[in-house]
């Protein structure tokens, strides 16, 4: 029995066999080969068989991800292909009587070194690509066939790291939990996992060598940890868990439906987190109220172009009439310097998360902001509308914000466009500065919506990817707790509604604190509704408040949980 | 030989698509095509050396085709590019 520690980064326990997807080759090592010419021939076969392999990748990437998101691997046929590059190898080969691989390998480093030197982020992009390239024929030449996506049968999916181009890969309905040797609670397999509700551990270093898929697994995405072959005893205890588990979530899903309201008659919003219209079906699956925080990037990423006015009229409408009569919180684009977006053309800053990011960029950028504001404006027609802007520090910020919606109103009033006439306009509340001036911020918006990941971040002044400071990352530390009970307090006051979007509001440990608190409306990822619901029906708010009143004396955040759990351990019991 | 000055108008400069038409474009001809650009010359048929350039918007390259179809490979790439790699600005 071995067992690997790393980031719980989505709960739940999964038991059985591992899938290995390796994606990685070794770095060949430089020979003197006795036939160049032989040689130069096994080149060739190798680049004809990358090719076939890349039409493959090609085609099928153009039925499940759209002919933009498609043209990457187009772009790598190119490179295979080209002259300069090929030119480099064969005269290495030649002339030097090197090996193809490491010929190949040498060239292609040459040129991705070439290009990370130019210090343009898009340039930057390709230099991955022509690593990308030369990874596949290498490990063509070196006999590694290209990394099997095909799962026969229920699995731990592990991996060094994975892309959202590995993902896609994958029958997701037979994927158990995910286990990656790198990455942090923000990586695409951390979101990913959250978004599915499938048990993750991320960034555990790395697996053993010689691993056997055979062996059985126990991913316990609670704890964070992987057991490889677990002794009888252990694998008996976690089946018992595991259990547990199922026949919880079973009994909450039948009443997933029935509203969220307290033992005392209080009923809040349990809402949902959602990207796309896969998340919409599935946040309505588990009885979500509506839509919480509708992230707007993914029309942006992994694209050549900036999405038109129109095609976001598209997705948009097609997202909002999923949720009918429900409310849809949708916050305008969030992204900055940290984002691999090369048709954006952001500038490159040192430090992009204090840079020009969320409502920031936006206000910059009205090729961006408006289009995207008409969209939202045009698709909500006879929806119940809430636009929301991120990133917000100021109350000068909103009233610019805010001055931009009321242009493309007017625009679209005179375009004769049929469109939403007054949707409700809010803020993230995610940067202390916004917290602590929340009092001013309610007189110009209409709601709060407090995301509690970048708050938690903001606030404690720690970078939630970097393992060596991660004990400080936590929504229960004393001084993100009064902060969030501050804004819901100056929020009532000023007669708004406050939610929250972050991780948190769907954490069984939290969400008594957070009625305590007054909070109205709780929106999380779709898998965890159910169980929220059901925690919230059990609470008074009454006792909830007493308990919120005692967490915020607490020094420590481990200090609230045994708080907490010793408040609930009878509800559980019951 | 035949020289051309083209100035680059595309927002993304000769880099993703113009480049890879650019390139593509290039490949028809037999003549001898290179790009000069900031004091570096290099051959207009390999994307990879194109994009190392690191041509952005406003930069005006150099051109020069040699060989037997030089007068319509220059021809071309500059249509090419004057059409603004036929997208609409």
């Amino acid at each position: 029995m071995l067992v690997l520690r790393g980031i719980p980064a989505s709960q739940g326990i999964a038991i059985g066999p591992g899938f290995l997807y390796r994606t990685t080759f070794s770095v060949p090592v430089r020979t003197t080969v006795a036939d160049p010419a032989k040689e130069l021939e096994r080149l060739h076969e190798a680049l004809q068989k990358a090719k076939q392999e890349l039409e493959e990748v090609y085609q099928n990437a153009l039925i499940s991800v759209g002919p933009e998101s498609a043209e990457i691997f187009n772009a790598h046929l190119m490179m295979l292909d080209d002259p300069d590059l090929l030119e480099s190898v064969e005269q290495k080969i030649m002339t030097e009587s090197v090996n193809a691989d490491a010929a190949f390998y040498e060239a292609a480093e040459t040129y991705a070194e070439m290009m990370q030197a130019l210090t343009d982020e898009y340039l930057r992009a390709r230099a991955a690509d022509i690593r990308d390239i030369a990874a596949r024929v290498v490990r063509i030449l070196q006999h590694i066939s290209a990394p099997d996506t095909k799962l026969s049968r229920p699995t731990i999916l592990m991996a060094e790291d994975l892309a959202p181009s590995d993902t896609m890969q994958f029958d997701r309905s037979l994927i158990l939990g995910f286990f990656t040797e790198r990455g942090g609670t923000t990586s695409h397999t951390a979101i990913l996992s959250r978004a599915l509700g499938i048990p993750a551990v991320v960034g555990a270093g790395a697996l053993p060598p010689l691993l056997s898929e055979e062996a059985r697994f126990i991913l316990d995405g609670n704890q964070g940890e992987l057991i490889i072959d677990p002794d009888e005893e252990t694998l008996k205890e976690y089946q018992k868990r595991q259990q547990g588990q199922l026949e919880k979530s079973r009994q909450a899903l039948a009443t997933a439906f029935n509203p969220a309201v307290t033992q005392d008659f209080h009923q809040v919003e349990v809402v949902a987190n959602i990207g796309n219209l896969d998340d919409a079906k599935n946040a309505i699956a588990n009885g979500a109220e509506g839509v919480g925080l509708f992230r707007t990037e993914f029309s942006y990423i992994d694209r050549q172009v900036i999405p038109t006015e129109e095609e976001l009229v598209q997705t948009y409408a097609a997202i909002f009439q999923t949720f009918g009569v429900h409310p849809v919180v949708v916050r305008t684009l969030d992204i900055g310097g940290d984002k691999e977006m090369p048709h954006l053309r952001l500038p490159q800053e040192s430090n992009p998360f204090l840079g020009c990011r969320g409502i920031r960029l936006c206000l910059s950028r009205e090729d961006l902001f408006k289009p995207q504001l008409r969209a939202i404006l045009r698709a909500g027609v006879g929806v119940n509308l809430c636009i929301m802007f991120p990133m917000i520090a100021t109350v000068d910020e909103v009233k610019r914000g805010r001055a931009v919606l009321e242009e493309c109103l007017a625009e679209l009033v005179s375009e004769n466009k049929t469109h939403h006439p007054k949707p409700q306009v809010g803020i993230m509340v995610e940067v202390p500065a916004a917290a602590v001036c929340a009092d001013q911020l309610a007189k110009v918006v209409d709601f709060f919506s407090i995301g509690t990941n970048d708050l938690t971040q903001y606030t404690m002044a720690v970078d939630r990817g970097n393992a060596s400071v991660s004990y400080l990352v936590s929504a229960l530390q004393p001084a993100v707790l009064r902060l969030i009970k501050q804004v819901i307090e100056r929020g009532h006051e000023a007669g708004i509604w406050v939610g929250m979007c972050g991780e948190m509001a769907g954490e069984p440990l939290a969400i008594p604190l957070l009625l305590g608190f007054g909070l109205d409306e709780f929106s999380m990822n779709p898998p965890a509704i159910p169980r929220a619901k059901e925690i919230i029906r059990s609470w008074d708010t009454q006792q909830a408040r007493l308990l919120a009143e005692q967490a915020i004396n607490c020094v420590t955040p481990a200090e609230v949980e045994v708080l907490v759990s010793h408040w609930i351990h009878p509800v559980e019991s019951a | 030989m035949i020289s051309n000055e083209i100035p680059i108008k595309h927002p993304v400069g000769l880099h993703a698509r113009p480049a890879a038409l650019f390139v593509q474009a290039a490949q028809k001809f037999t003549s001898k095509v290179t790009v000069t650009y900031n004091g570096k010359t290099v051959n207009a048929k390999s994307v990879l050396a194109i994009l190392s350039l690191g041509v952005s918007q406003g930069a005006v390259i150099v051109v020069n085709a040699d060989g037997a179809d030089e007068a319509e490979a220059s021809n071309a790439l500059k249509a090419l590019v004057d059409a603004n790699f036929g997208e609409r600005l």
